[in-house]
């Protein structure tokens, strides 16, 4: 056994801890809510859904549990936890102080020089901060689980991801959400040969020294570290790898390397990826969309548009939202970007998906979870109304069946600047703890 | 000496330079021809704090004839926008549309003129690209009118434009006629990181603060010297004729053109814009503007502006601020959900949403909406006629162009949005916009919809 698959036990025993651990937590009846399933059943109205040692287990009309905690939803949304996206929770806090950010194992411009050695065996995760104070505020804003990303600033390779359930506990990820991140494209040529070209040789040649059966002479350039060929052997082998990338011509290069060497590619941007719909719909590729860019950040963006969204899932794409431009601290806006893809054309049910039930699927986090049915994951979300509507906000997160606190700096400084006569807000919900 | 003691003197100076010649750069703007439009039976909220439902807008000679039920058409075309919504035309008060345009490669990187923490010489509005695909797109958004501004590099950054947002191959075609310039200032991290990294000043906030003042200090002795000449010009000038020695005829100062713009800051010709996120700073702002007798317009992204809501009002400064931006900088750490819901609460209080981003302002609306609804759930009475002035009049008040447009008063220019719902919502779309009372865009017709030339036959864009 290697060291990585003794981490990825590690990981599941901690996973299972930590759920034996609510096991005694009183159970929750929600009662008479506007149930979005994400499951066959569609949204049930006035639906009631039970959660038991932190998963859902039962949902349907009259449900009753003797000692159960009771919300009153009075016909109010309830959805799973939503998806934060490609995300820097818990390794940035402050994005322009250094010393709070972890995304990166390569200083800026530090893939440029010759001693450039790509590092796929950079895990992330043990940076992972739970406390971070931006959790707090986009967990109370009902996002519940998002993929903690490395970044690869500007040198192809970024390391290792996984998603994280933000439920405060210290090893909160998912084991087998694992992806290996990669740039590709424009915003990647500077690091590695100011060419396009030069990030598939380098790709090409990672490979060919992490797969089995090539093994390497004496005096063969080496690009990988022997860690780095072990854990990029891995990805190589069925893995899951996600690619920053924009350009359809580059998308299309991106899923000839995936389908040359049997790796699960996950498209990160894809400005253009509406272009090859057909192409990524048969290939089963999901695409992880800015559902916001409607302009050309970058030559590789020309004819990036909000219906992109839409067009993707009309062709049969796995669709799913990030927001890149306000990054970490405002993860939650990736809502009001799925309900601007309602209004450019995109299914409703298609866009709450975007935020649960198909993040769930592509990383891996088991066939019940992003979505509200017995033996889901009790990670859920009441709302005040529309969840995808501007005006709404979430007035209670569970995460494991347990209540998170609505609480955070955000509501501090709101409550100790309150303008003076106000003593707070007639829809203000009643507090959690 | 003070402005004071002079300011009558010089100000009349500059006010007759002005007057003797016609403003450099001039606009040439067009109103665009329209023909009378009667939209009816619409909830109609007029910027000015009334909502009217069942209303009808009459737009004739590109101005707003009147708002009110059941006017008669005459001989205006009639649109029926029952179960829309109709707000004036959305203004941005602080954009780089233009000066940082799509896309944003190293060619279209003119926002900052970062080679000297004062720059007030330089015109924003000579970046300005008209074909940034942007402008267009924010179109497509609502916005009627907007600022572009330098970028917050400098302390003192320069002049911005307010331009009317139209298709155009000039800038001067899009400028906003009488609209005055800004003045873009900027306080805190920026200017202090960008200089600090060049081991050069400002490196600290004291010393930001040393060389706005000294700065202003500068513009001040450079006023003394045209009040000087003017003076004696006039003791010339007065001489008779034969006791003129034209050697003696006094010389006019080296024109300064950063230094015009701080005497125009001072003189109030130019409305100052301030980046400043922090309570403090902003206080410490208000107390330099005192020391040199200038007014500041608004103070821009202000996300602890909540901090000193009553003093902002009480000093008739307004807050452009955003709903939900937060914590990418420390001095960006203490941003809340209600803050424009707070700084609109005091009397007086003026809040402004604004974009600083080229996404963002195609959404001012659902900015305005998330604002109204944290507002809402902290107590405020803010409903959607209150809430829409952060995007419509006070927007205009802050740009000194509350006299043409931000609402939908009799006389004032048609710059006019019909939206196809609630505009407080994720789901809401401009249907139509109007500028000067002319179709200037239609979302269900997307010729009328402006396309940039860079845009024009790029594969995969749509055409």
């Amino acid at each position: 056994m290697n060291r990585q698959h003794m981490v990825a036990l590690l990981v599941l025993s901690l996973v299972s801890l930590g759920l034996a651990a609510t096991a005694h937590s009183q159970d929750v009846l929600i009662r008479n809510a506007r149930v979005h399933t994400l499951t066959a059943q569609g949204t049930l109205e006035h639906a009631d859904v039970l959660l038991r040692d932190g998963r859902v287990v039962d949902v349907g009309n009259g449900l009753a549990a003797a000692g159960a905690q009771v919300i009153e939803a009075n016909g109010r949304p309830l959805t799973p936890g939503l998806f934060g996206g490609m995300s820097g929770l818990g390794i940035s806090e402050i994005e322009q102080e250094a010393s709070t950010v972890d995304r990166s194992a390569l200083v800026d411009g530090g893939a440029a020089g010759p001693g450039f050695v790509p590092r796929p065996e950079f895990d992330v995760t043990p940076a992972f901060n739970p406390d971070s104070a931006a959790i707090g505020v986009n967990r109370a804003e009902g996002i519940t689980f998002a993929m903690i990303a490395p970044t690869a600033s500007g040198a192809l390779f970024a390391g290792q991801g996984a998603v994280a359930r933000l439920d405060g506990s210290d090893n909160p990820f998912v084991a087998a959400s694992r992806t290996q991140f990669l740039d590709m494209g424009s915003s990647a040529t500077d690091g590695v040969g100011f060419s396009r070209g030069a990030q598939f040789m380098l790709l090409e040649q990672a490979t060919r020294e992490a797969l089995p059966g090539k093994p390497l002479q004496a005096g063969d350039v080496r690009l990988l570290t022997p860690t780095g060929r072990e854990v990029f052997a891995r990805y190589l082998a069925g893995g899951r790898m996600a690619f920053a990338v924009d350009r359809a011509v580059d998308i299309r290069q991106v899923l000839e390397f995936a389908a040359r060497h049997g790796v699960k590619p996950v498209i990160v941007g894809g400005a253009q990826a509406s272009q090859v719909a057909t192409l990524l719909a048969r290939s089963k590729v999901p695409v992880v969309l800015e559902p916001l860019l409607a302009l050309p950040g970058t030559f590789d963006q020309l004819g990036a548009s909000m219906d992109d969204a839409a067009k993707l899932q009309r062709a049969g794409v796995p669709v799913m939202f990030t927001h890149f431009s306000a990054g970490t601290n405002q993860a939650h806006k990736v809502r009001q970007g799925a309900g601007v893809a309602v209004a450019h054309g995109l299914p409703w049910d298609a866009a709450l998906a975007a935020l649960t039930s198909t993040p769930a699927d592509v990383f891996g986090l088991g066939a019940k979870a992003g979505r509200i049915m017995p033996g889901s994951p009790a990670d859920l979300v009441l709302w005040s109304g529309d969840p995808l509507e501007v005006t709404s906000v979430a007035e209670r997160v569970w995460i494991g069946g347990r209540p998170q606190s609505m609480r955070s700096r955000q509501t501090e400084l709101r409550d100790r600047y309150r303008p003076t006569g106000l003593t707070s807000g007639p829809a203000a919900p009643a507090p959690q703890e | 000496m003070s402005l004071l003691q002079f300011g009558g003197v010089t100000l009349a100076f500059f006010v007759l330079a002005a007057q003797a010649a016609p403003a450099p750069y001039p606009s040439t703007y067009q109103s665009p021809s329209s023909t009378p439009v009667l939209i009816r039976n619409a909830t109609v909220l007029d910027g000015a704090g009334r909502r009217l439902d069942g209303a009808d807008v009459l737009i004739r000679d590109g101005k707003i004839v009147e708002v009110g039920t059941a006017l008669s058409q005459g001989d205006a075309a009639t649109i029926d926008a029952k179960g829309r919504w109709v707000t004036p035309g959305l203004i941005d008060v602080h954009s780089h549309l233009g000066v940082y345009a799509s896309p944003g490669i190293n060619a279209t990187q003119d926002g900052n003129e970062a080679t000297d923490p004062v720059t007030a010489g330089v015109w924003a509005e000579h970046s300005v690209w008209p074909q940034d695909p942007g402008f267009a797109t924010a179109l497509a958004g609502g916005v009627t009118t907007l600022q572009v501004l330098p970028g917050s590099a400098n302390l003192i950054g320069g002049r911005g434009v307010t331009l009317r947002n139209v298709p155009a191959t000039t800038y001067q075609a899009m400028k906003f006629p009488g609209a005055p310039q800004g003045l873009k200032m900027a306080c805190g991290e920026n200017p202090k990181r960008v200089y600090g990294e060049r081991k050069q000043a400002p490196s600290t906030r004291m010393g930001n603060v040393a060389s706005y003042r000294q700065a202003f200090a500068d513009a001040e002795d450079y006023q003394h010297q045209w009040q000087k000449y003017e003076t004696e010009l006039a003791a010339y000038e007065k001489k008779k004729e034969k006791d003129r020695d034209p050697a003696e005829r006094p010389v006019p100062p080296k024109r300064d053109l950063r230094l015009d713009t701080l005497v125009a800051a001072m003189q109030g010709q130019v409305q100052v814009q301030i980046h400043c996120y922090r309570a403090d700073e902003m206080a410490v702002m208000l107390d330099l503007a005192r020391e040199y007798h200038f007014k500041i317009a608004a103070f821009h992204h202000g996300v602890e502006a909540y901090k000193i809501a009553d003093r902002l009002a009480q000093e008739g400064v307004c807050g452009a601020l955003w709903a939900d931006w937060w914590g990418f900088k420390l001095e960006a750490y203490d941003g809340i959900w209600e803050n424009l819901a707070y700084v609109d609460a005091p009397k007086n209080g003026c809040a402004i949403v604004h974009s600083d981003s080229e996404e963002g302002i195609q959404r001012l609306n659902q900015e305005a909406a998330k604002a109204m609804s944290r507002g809402q759930r902290a107590g405020l009475d803010i409903p959607p006629e209150r809430a829409i002035r952060w995007i419509t009049s006070n927007a205009a008040k802050a740009l000194g162009i509350a006299g043409q447009v931000g609402t939908l008063e009799p006389g004032k220019i048609a710059d006019v949005v019909v939206w196809n719902r609630d505009p407080f919502s994720v789901y809401a779309l401009p249907d139509l916009v109007y500028i000067d009372g002319a179709l200037a865009f239609d979302r269900h017709h997307p010729p009328v919809t402006p396309r940039s030339d860079f845009l024009l036959g790029q594969p995969g864009v749509a055409q």
